[in-house]
């Protein structure tokens, strides 16, 4: 109990029993960002090994479906003994028109139509590929055929994904600086309500640091509160996100959700705040004073 | 001979003060205070006494002239050690500065607490004060509810509470009876004989006159401190004598005003 005891009557100051819903309202930011961080970063990491190490051969159509099979496996026969390649696997006709209905509608595609032959290539995972050099070899052997490097794509997107990464974080520093500046407002405000208390306690000899103790015991204490409330709130916004996408993404995306660590690294974000309001309000404190007699 | 040297408890040299740019308040203040001595400030009221303790208690910085305290020069002193100077100052405030939202237990255990005194040592010792200054009833009592001379001691308990090496009081008895006021002064004269050097302000020269110490008279902004040798040796007849008669004088003009 003692430890709770202040020699200043802060908490009945104004400007400070704003700070604990603000601190909230910032941690449920800084909440929802980090989890849209550590998201991206799952996918980020999944597509980087999962889905990199695949190619697509393309094969134009010839004028007659018995040379369109001469082509594909004359393709798949070098396709085959290439360096690096584990898998090479004709997608058949079948799974190519389901893939093509989203875009041509049911019974759209039809055998009129002319269509590529496709071919799905596994590359032994940390094999690099020369996928400029592939398609050289391959469309001197086989003319028409084209070489879709995922790799490609990929990059770009994984980059998008980082892009969007740094902004997040980028969120987040700006949140921090904000509670900062928040901290450093409401000490400065309560330093000089307090003045007349705070020279007393100097003139009986006081030091800086016994003051700025209770400045930033309090800042920490109003901090873990607003943390953890921001938190309370934070929760089922991103269960309810998290909801929504599974039932929107439909393979569109691949399946990434919180995991422990992250709810873990979620449950830090009041800590964090906390100690930054601490940290600042001592700081704020010990540079007005030395100022003062 | 005289009290010079850093052996002195407090020591002016032509101290000069304004506020401001207002006039100087106090001009070429220059004395000495050996350790274990007990005088009184006197002075009318706006003679300066209430600022030239807030220069012994480091709460003004003196516009020129030179203080030392415990032999350390304050003009060469830094920020930082001047809290450990203070711990060795009790001061009675002359309109107490308790603070307001803290008990008088709290209240009289600030020091000890910013000292960093074990908690159960700091209970013993608070409730032992306050008690014997007759506020064992008002010990959980917020200053605001005290009456005027109760919050004065609670000031004095709180100034005397760490047994500081120097003990400034400005008038410490302006709101309490006479019984109490001599009951006041004993404590502080308990204290004197532990060594604490005592300065007290005030403007009864009645009270000052009935304790036989030496006095230290302001007037206008100058200081008289008598000779060192009698301030040294406590010669104060010849001082109480001035005391009694200009009080005489000050109570005559005041009835013939009337
Ligand atoms: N903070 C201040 N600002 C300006 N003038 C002051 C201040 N405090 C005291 N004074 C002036 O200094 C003079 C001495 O005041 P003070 O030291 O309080 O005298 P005393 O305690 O002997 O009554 C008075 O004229 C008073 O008006
Ligand atoms: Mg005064």
């Amino acid at each position: 109990m003692w430890a709770r005891r202040s020699d200043l009557p802060l908490d009945h100051d104004a400007p400070g029993r704003f700070l604990p819903w603000l601190i909230a309202f910032m941690v449920y930011l800084a909440a929802l960002a980090l989890a849209g961080m550590l998201l991206l970063d799952a996918m980020a990491a999944r597509w980087d090994t999962g889905m990199g190490d695949t190619l697509t051969v393309q094969i134009a159509p010839a004028d007659s479906p018995e040379k369109d099979a001469l082509r594909v496996r004359a393709t798949l026969g070098i396709l085959r003994s290439f360096p690096g390649v584990a898998r090479a696997q004709p997608i058949d006709e079948g799974r190519l028109m389901d893939l093509l209905e989203p875009w041509l509608g049911p019974g759209g595609a039809t055998k009129d139509l002319p269509l590529p032959r496709l071919i799905d290539v596994e590359l032994k995972p940390g094999a690099q590929v020369d996928a400029a050099a592939l398609a050289k070899r391959l469309a001197a052997a086989v003319p028409g055929t084209a070489v879709d490097d995922h790799g490609v794509w990929l990059e770009r997107l994984i980059r998008l994904i980082r892009t969007v990464e740094a902004l997040a974080t980028a969120v987040l520093l700006l949140i921090g600086l904000a509670t900062a500046g928040t901290v450093v407002f409401t000490t400065r405000t309560g330093l000089s309500i307090h003045r007349e208390a705070i020279e007393v306690l100097h003139l009986i000899g006081a030091q800086d640091t016994y003051v700025a103790r209770q400045f930033a015991g309090r800042a920490l204490a109003m901090g873990l509160r607003g943390g953890v409330i921001g938190l309370v709130f934070a929760v089922p916004t991103l269960l309810g996100i998290g909801y929504l996408a599974t039932r929107m993404q439909a393979g569109l995306l691949p399946d990434v959700s919180l995991g422990p660590q992250h709810w873990a690294a979620l449950a830090g974000l009041p800590l964090v705040v906390a100690a930054i309001a601490m940290v600042t309000a001592r700081l704020t404190v010990m540079r007005t004073l030395a100022r003062m007699l | 001979m005289t009290t010079e040297g850093s052996d002195c408890v407090v020591r002016f040299e032509s101290v000069g003060l304004r506020y401001g740019l207002g006039p100087e308040v106090l001009q070429d203040i220059s004395f000495a205070l050996a350790p274990g001595s007990f005088h009184f400030l006197l002075g009318a009221s706006g003679a300066g006494k209430s600022t030239l303790l807030k220069l012994m208690y480091l709460a003004l910085k003196p516009t020129r002239g030179l203080i030392s305290l415990f032999g350390h020069n304050m003009a060469t002193t830094s920020r930082r050690q001047l809290p450990a100077l203070r711990r060795r100052i009790g001061v009675v405030f002359q309109d107490f500065r308790l603070l307001h939202h803290l008990s008088a237990f709290d209240n009289v255990a600030l020091p000890l607490r910013v000292a960093r005194v074990r908690e159960n040592e700091i209970r013993k010792h608070v409730v032992e004060l306050l008690t014997w200054v007759g506020l064992k009833d008002h010990v959980n009592i917020r200053p605001t509810i005290l009456s005027g001379g109760q919050q004065q001691r609670v000031a004095i308990a709180r100034a005397v509470i760490a047994r500081p090496k120097l003990l400034l009081a400005d008038e410490p008895t302006g709101n309490v009876d006479d019984r109490m006021a001599m009951r006041l002064m004993h404590l502080f004269e308990e204290l004197n004989k532990l060594g604490t050097t005592i300065v007290i302000a005030t403007h009864n020269e009645t009270l000052a006159g009935r304790l036989g110490h030496p006095r230290l008279r302001l007037d206008a902004g100058w200081l008289d401190a008598g000779t060192p040798d009698q301030q040294a040796a406590g010669k104060t007849a010849a001082g109480a004598f001035a005391a009694a008669t200009s009080k005489s004088r000050a109570e005559q003009s005041s009835e013939s005003a009337v």
